[in-house]
């Protein structure tokens, strides 16, 4: 029926009553659908657009996992088992030189003697030839005690108890392609120019773990201590390469420190934090470069967003001044705008995020094959604080966005614009 | 008392009696001697007929162009009555939509008064003027201007919903409302999916949603064909017959014709004021 036929026949009038005040939900709803209805009027060019604010949101996650990802990966590889101090050789860093600390029985038990002390692991590090025929592959030896050590997490077999048992990782078997409950003849101590060894032993695989501190792919085994110590000969007799120890939770661990490096002349102690300081130091240009690298990305999305948003506003002039005509506020124009952009960022962001998560483990599994890195290290570690600081970063950008093209909307001369929109 | 119902198209007084954010001095009206046409409605003696809605005194716009002053309208003073149907014609240029758009709070005049139910208009903030559009001035363009991805109700919804009605109640007035423009069957339907002349009419719905004092039309004809340019010509007269004062800029003489008043621009001022029984 035409509106004139419509208009002849009379339709019933209705009643109103007068309306209760609204729930504050009423216009919020309004607002979300109008801006909803704007994204979805170019449907592609929102999801590339989405896409883009992801791919520069995967990257902003990746380089804040990346800015705090190696230090915090570092405290937990070193706390892996609790031991917050490390005792080594004085003016040097554990296993930063070959240098080892004589009377290790006695330090063991001065250090023991601290009554916050909880346990001490000494650990001798050493080349160790596996011999086989006239054939030998070099690996390297961890002499631990069997009760409480921190070099490694078994995970098949039995610990490192008995004198002559070992546990080895899984690059150890590989490479001499023995098995758990085979023996082996081991050496340490190769002299080339006599061209024999300090000492020989044979030994039986009793378990296979995953060791924290060597290298990845590096065939690792870890022998009692008292063993190494013995086929090191003389060079080796009570030496130790290192001591860890840990202090009782709540104890003052810089305390301790500060009495072992008193107690023992002959030391360096250093805390996990005194650690993570120095890490820091030689990280900050790393975590310098991640921060720009991150605030560029942050930057290529808010542009994107203020972009497209500009765009979409541009195209809408005529709409939205007919809006302020018919009464929307100025202020509801730009909340529906801001909401624009808010919604593109935030779903990016939810893009991004897992898009970011994927390639950190791709990165991370890049980076750890790096030569000599231990293989529990991580470059990008997930936190939820990194996320949610990544998040809110593109939330803010997402509102900061759309400020520019909402202040253009809301400040749309009505008349002077309709007067253009009707001869244009 | 009985309860008084508002007209569809804007009943002159009455609007959302009660709300705080209606002028006070819009009370409710008598429904005595109530026309048969329309159970409700007032017939118009009692609506003070000659009492203006809109009075414009001396009313000058200018703006500038470039280095050059434009003076749009020249010291303009016009009534419109309540329930009047006013057609403002005149070549282009003459000023027309400026003065629709001073008359509808768009604009400010440079100089002179305009009041609009005996509230000056012409001093308002924008924040004011926004308010008062929202309540008391319905707004018909030439170009529709719907939200092309909300359906034709939510387009009407709209100004209720900025009006803070609550949303069954709104519901309700735009199916009314759509019921009224002949388009109770097309509510779900979002404008792309309406020709342009059942666009104009969910335009005309979406003017009458806050139930205004004053309804404005800039070229409401003019994106249309003849037939349905004359389904919205008869829509308007409808609204007028059922009490809406209107306000119409236009170079459609059937639109004109419509009218019962004729007001003739030329260069920015008013050259002729025709009235007639129509």
């Amino acid at each position: 029926m035409s509106a004139a036929e419509h208009a002849r026949t009379e339709t019933p009038r209705p009643a109103f009553h007068i309306p209760r005040p609204a729930p504050r939900t009423a216009r919020p709803r309004m607002l979300t659908a109008l801006a909803a209805a704007a994204l979805r009027r170019h449907v592609v060019r929102t999801a590339l657009a989405v896409l883009g604010v992801a791919i520069s949101a995967a990257l902003l996650l990746d380089m804040v996992m990346l800015a705090s990802g190696m230090r915090e990966s570092f405290r937990d590889f070193l706390l892996v088992r609790g031991f917050q101090l490390r005792v080594s050789p004085k003016g040097t860093l554990p296993f930063d030189t070959e240098a080892t600390i004589g009377g290790a029985a006695a330090l063991v038990r001065v250090i023991r003697s601290h009554p916050d002390v909880d346990a001490v692991s000494p650990v001798l590090g050493a080349q160790l030839h596996v011999i086989e025929g006239d054939r030998a592959t070099t690996s390297f030896a961890l002499g631990v005690e069997g009760g409480e050590q921190g070099d490694y997490a078994l995970e098949a077999g039995t610990p490192v108890g008995g004198r002559d048992h070992a546990v080895v990782n899984d690059a150890f078997l590989h490479a001499t392609g023995l098995a758990l409950g085979d023996t082996v003849d081991v050496a340490v101590g190769y002299d080339p120019q006599l061209r024999s060894y300090a000492g020989r032993r044979r030994l039986v695989i009793a378990g296979r773990g995953r060791f924290y501190y060597t290298a990845a792919g590096q065939p690792v085994a870890a022998v009692p201590l008292a063993t190494l110590q013995d086929m090191g000969g003389p060079a080796r007799a009570d030496r130790v390469s290192l001591l860890m120890a840990r202090v009782r939770d709540g104890a003052d661990v810089e305390a301790a420190r500060a009495w072992i490096e008193h107690a023992l002349p002959n030391v360096s102690a250093i805390s996990i934090e005194t650690a993570l300081r120095q890490v820091d130091e030689r990280l900050s240009y790393f975590r310098q470069l991640s921060i720009i690298l991150g605030a560029i990305s942050l930057v290529v999305g808010f542009l994107l967003v203020t972009t497209l948003v500009t765009v979409s506003v541009n195209e809408r002039i005529g709409e939205i001044a007919v809006m302020r005509a018919i009464g929307v506020s100025r202020t509801h124009v730009v909340q529906q705008i801001v909401l624009e952009g808010l919604a593109i960022s935030a779903a990016g962001a939810v893009v991004g995020l897992a898009l970011g998560l994927v390639t950190a483990r791709y990165l991370n599994a890049i980076l750890s094959d790096f030569p000599g890195l231990p293989a529990a290290f991580d470059f990008f570690l997930f936190q939820p604080s990194s996320a949610w600081r990544a998040l809110g970063m593109l939330m803010l950008s997402g509102v900061l966005a759309g400020v520019y093209p909402a202040w253009r909307a809301s400040s749309l001369p009505l008349a002077a614009t309709l007067r253009q929109e009707a001869v244009a | 008392m009985k309860e008084p119902r508002a007209p569809i198209g804007g009943e002159q007084r009455g609007g959302y009696e009660g709300s705080d954010e209606r002028d006070g001095e819009r009370g409710a009206w008598s429904v005595e001697g109530a026309s048969p046409l329309i159970e409700g409605r007032p017939p118009r003696s009692t609506l003070h007929a000659h009492s203006p809605v809109v009075s414009a005194r001396a009313v000058t716009r200018e703006y500038r162009m470039g280095a050059e002053t434009v003076r749009a309208v020249r010291g303009v003073s016009l009534d419109v009555a309540d329930g009047d149907y006013v057609a403002i014609v005149g070549p282009s240029g003459c000023g027309k939509s400026t003065m629709l758009n001073l008359l509808g709070v768009i604009d400010q005049p440079t100089s002179g008064t305009i009041s609009i139910r005996g509230r000056d208009v012409s001093t308002m903030s924008d924040r004011e003027a926004t308010r008062f559009r929202l309540l008391n001035v319905g707004f018909v363009f030439q170009r529709f201007y719907l939200m092309p991805m909300l359906s034709a109700r939510e387009n009407v919804e709209l100004p209720m919903a900025e009006a803070k009605v609550p949303p069954a109640e709104r519901r309700a007035r735009a199916r009314e409302l759509l019921s009224y423009v002949g388009l109770a069957e097309r509510e779900r339907h979002r404008p792309p999916q309406l020709s342009g002349g059942e666009q104009q009419r969910v335009a005309i719905a979406r003017a009458l949603a806050n139930r205004p004092a004053l309804l404005l039309a800039d070229e409401p004809t003019g994106e249309l064909d003849a037939r349905t340019g004359a389904d919205v010509i008869a829509l308007f007269a409808r609204l007028n017959r059922d009490g809406t004062t209107i306000v119409v800029v236009t170079h459609d003489e059937g639109m004109a014709r419509a009218a019962q008043r004729t007001v003739h621009m030329r260069d920015g001022q008013i050259v002729a004021d025709e009235r007639r029984n129509v």
